[in-house]
């Protein structure tokens, strides 16, 4: 599949590296007891340390530390027992300390992978360059007064995993793909929620384009992206803006961008001069963060199943399509129900059954799963019942669609509304004998060759049958007598 | 992306801040230094780097680096929460506040 982009003069690659940043999944913030809940009421979830009262003292949160261990771990990256903790100056009414603390030069953890399984069925491995801990800083709003800005200090110092990636992405298909599925990674280990719309997950996006094969071209940096949408339209944007100048024989200007969601246009930081002198130093209250290998190994021997090895197993074991295998275990809620659900069933089916009814049914009424009425057990019975050819794929479906409502189970409803498939030949037969007696000029059209008309009475028996007889016995039932 | 530099000397070189070094890191530090007195911190600076750059002739080769002399290691923290809930004492010494907020002048990029 080419990624190129045609421009004027010819085809531009695109070159895409990301730094994620994941809010660690914690009750307190990295260097303070106070909490980090979403929502609290302006200022109340911060303690003197965040506030940076003179002589305030940091002191690590080790569940912090462990998450960001478990993280690395799940990126297949190294683990670095011995990190440090920088101070990285800059002035900003968010920023109480006047520095941010974070890791610099020896984060905790170094270089790992993450893998990509595209729409197309290809498999892309993007390198993860490192993660480091970092304090979040608070919250600006400037939209409550003519001249004034207000501060909430609620999310200064809470745990932030910055990840960085290579510029190993080619698009900005697969630049959300790469968001995608760390996402799910981290919401599988609990070191995140995830959750973009409350900020929990924010991107900044660095994007070059070059001639096919040439050296890399310079690069912005667009910030603070908080959805997959505004990634890809930060994305895209960039790419156009950067070829047009090129190609009009310009330069691209290595800057920091700021999205603006409202247009879906990307624009330079006005304060872009000295923006990146940050002057780090190692921050003198901190000594470097020792970890045990033990306690590496401990945290290792504990991480739960992850995505590709659950992927792995429903591709291979399972034989699902690597398509519905992704979709299947994106969630970790997901995977946990369709295990259940196809426990003892026919795995194939059970996910048709899953990706197509039981998701869409949930997307039309805008339910979750964890909402869904349908339990993992009620679904696998649903498919027992086809398998077992009690009744058919097209009853299961109205089968199903009562299980969505009431959240009985398939056998209840099928019981109830007498929808069982009839496979009693004999019972066929009269149908049959009906319908053909019914429809004597069309026998005999059929018996003169117009064999097309054979659907049309296999149609009139499922009518007549109100769909429950069974298909296969119908067409055979059928054939005998017409042609016998 | 990570970018800027540590403050540590190139070993063996002879550290001078110069005057444009000395307005920049004035302004990066949000303090006023009047161009007059840039010349004599330059060279005040410059001295202090250089007196540190003797440390230079000491040999490390094979020395591990220490980060403390107490042979600590960092101490942790339970994730508890033990802290919050003194909006009152967060905003003592702010010249302006509005429902809970700090209120600064407006710093909208």
């Amino acid at each position: 599949m080419s990624n190129l982009v045609e421009g004027r003069t010819g085809e531009w690659e695109v070159v895409i590296g990301l730094e994620v940043h994941a809010q660690v999944a914690s009750n307190a913030k990295l260097f303070s007891g106070a909490p980090t809940a979403f929502g609290a009421d302006p200022n109340a979830n911060v303690s003197l340390v965040d506030a940076a009262m003179p002589g305030m003292l940091p002191v690590i949160n080790q569940e912090c530390v462990r998450q960001a261990i478990r993280t690395g771990l799940g990126l297949k990256a190294e683990i670095n027992l011995v990190s440090v903790f920088d101070r990285k100056n800059y002035f900003y009414a968010d920023l109480p300390q006047g520095y941010q603390i974070s890791q610099y030069k020896q984060p905790i953890v170094g270089e790992g992978v993450l893998r990509l399984d595209m729409p197309d069925g290809t498999t892309r491995e993007i390198g993860i360059e490192r993660l480091h801990l970092e304090q979040d800083a608070g919250k600006s709003m400037h939209d409550q007064h003519p001249s004034k800005s207000y501060i909430d200090l609620n999310r200064t110092g809470v745990a932030l995993m910055e990840i960085v990636s290579r510029p190993d992405m080619r698009s900005a298909a697969e630049a959300a793909a790469y968001v995608r599925k760390l996402r799910s990674i981290l919401r599988y280990l609990g070191t995140c929620d995830g959750n973009m719309e409350e900020g929990s997950l924010r991107a900044d996006v660095n994007v070059s384009v070059r001639r096919p094969g040439a050296e890399f071209g310079t690069r912005t940096e667009t910030k603070n992206l908080n959805s997959l949408r505004f990634i890809q339209q930060a994305i895209d944007y960039e790419v156009a803006r950067q070829i047009e100048i090129i190609e009009d024989g310009g330069e691209i200007d290595q800057e920091t961008r700021l999205f603006d969601t409202s247009t879906g246009t990307t624009r330079a930081m006005r304060s872009k001069e000295d923006a990146h002198d940050y002057r780090y130093f190692p921050d003198p209250d901190l000594l470097p963060l020792v970890i045990p290998q033990a306690e590496v190994d401990e945290l290792s021997a504990a991480l739960p199943e992850l995505p590709d090895q659950i992927r792995d197993r429903l591709t291979g074991e399972y034989g699902l399509s690597a398509y519905d295998a992704a979709v299947i275990t994106e969630e970790r809620e997901t995977a946990a129900y369709y295990e259940a659900a196809s426990a003892g069933r026919d795995r194939k089916l059970v996910a048709n059954w899953m990706t197509v009814e039981l998701f869409g049914a949930l997307n039309k009424s805008g339910q979750t799963l964890a909402d869904c009425k349908v339990t993992p057990a009620a679904l696998g019975g649903l498919v027992g019942l086809i398998e077992d050819g009690t009744i058919s794929g097209k009853i299961a479906k109205d089968v199903f669609a009562a299980m969505f409502e009431s959240g009985k189970d398939a056998a209840a409803i099928v019981e109830e509304q007498g929808l069982k498939q009839v496979s009693d030949s004999g019972a066929i037969e009269v149908m049959i004998d009906e319908v053909l007696a019914t429809n004597q000029d069309k026998v005999a059209e059929y018996r003169g060759g117009k064999d097309k008309l054979f659907g049309f009475f296999v149609g009139q028996v499922m009518k007549a049958s109100k769909g429950q007889a069974n298909p296969g016995m119908v067409n055979q039932l059928l054939r005998a007598k017409l042609d016998g | 992306m990570l970018r800027g530099f540590y403050c540590n000397s190139t070993k063996h070189s002879i550290m001078s801040v110069d005057k444009s070094t000395v307005a920049r890191i004035a302004r990066l530090a949000r303090i006023h230094v009047p161009e007059d007195r840039q010349e004599k911190l330059s060279a005040e600076l410059s001295g202090i780097l250089d007196w540190i750059e003797e440390l230079n002739e000491v040999d490390t080769e094979n020395v591990e680096p220490i980060a403390s002399v107490t042979g600590h290691s960092l101490p942790r923290r339970e994730d508890v929460v033990s802290d919050g809930n003194r909006v009152d004492e967060v905003l003592a010494n702010v010249p302006e506040t509005a429902s809970g907020f700090f209120v600064v002048p407006k710093v909208v990029e």
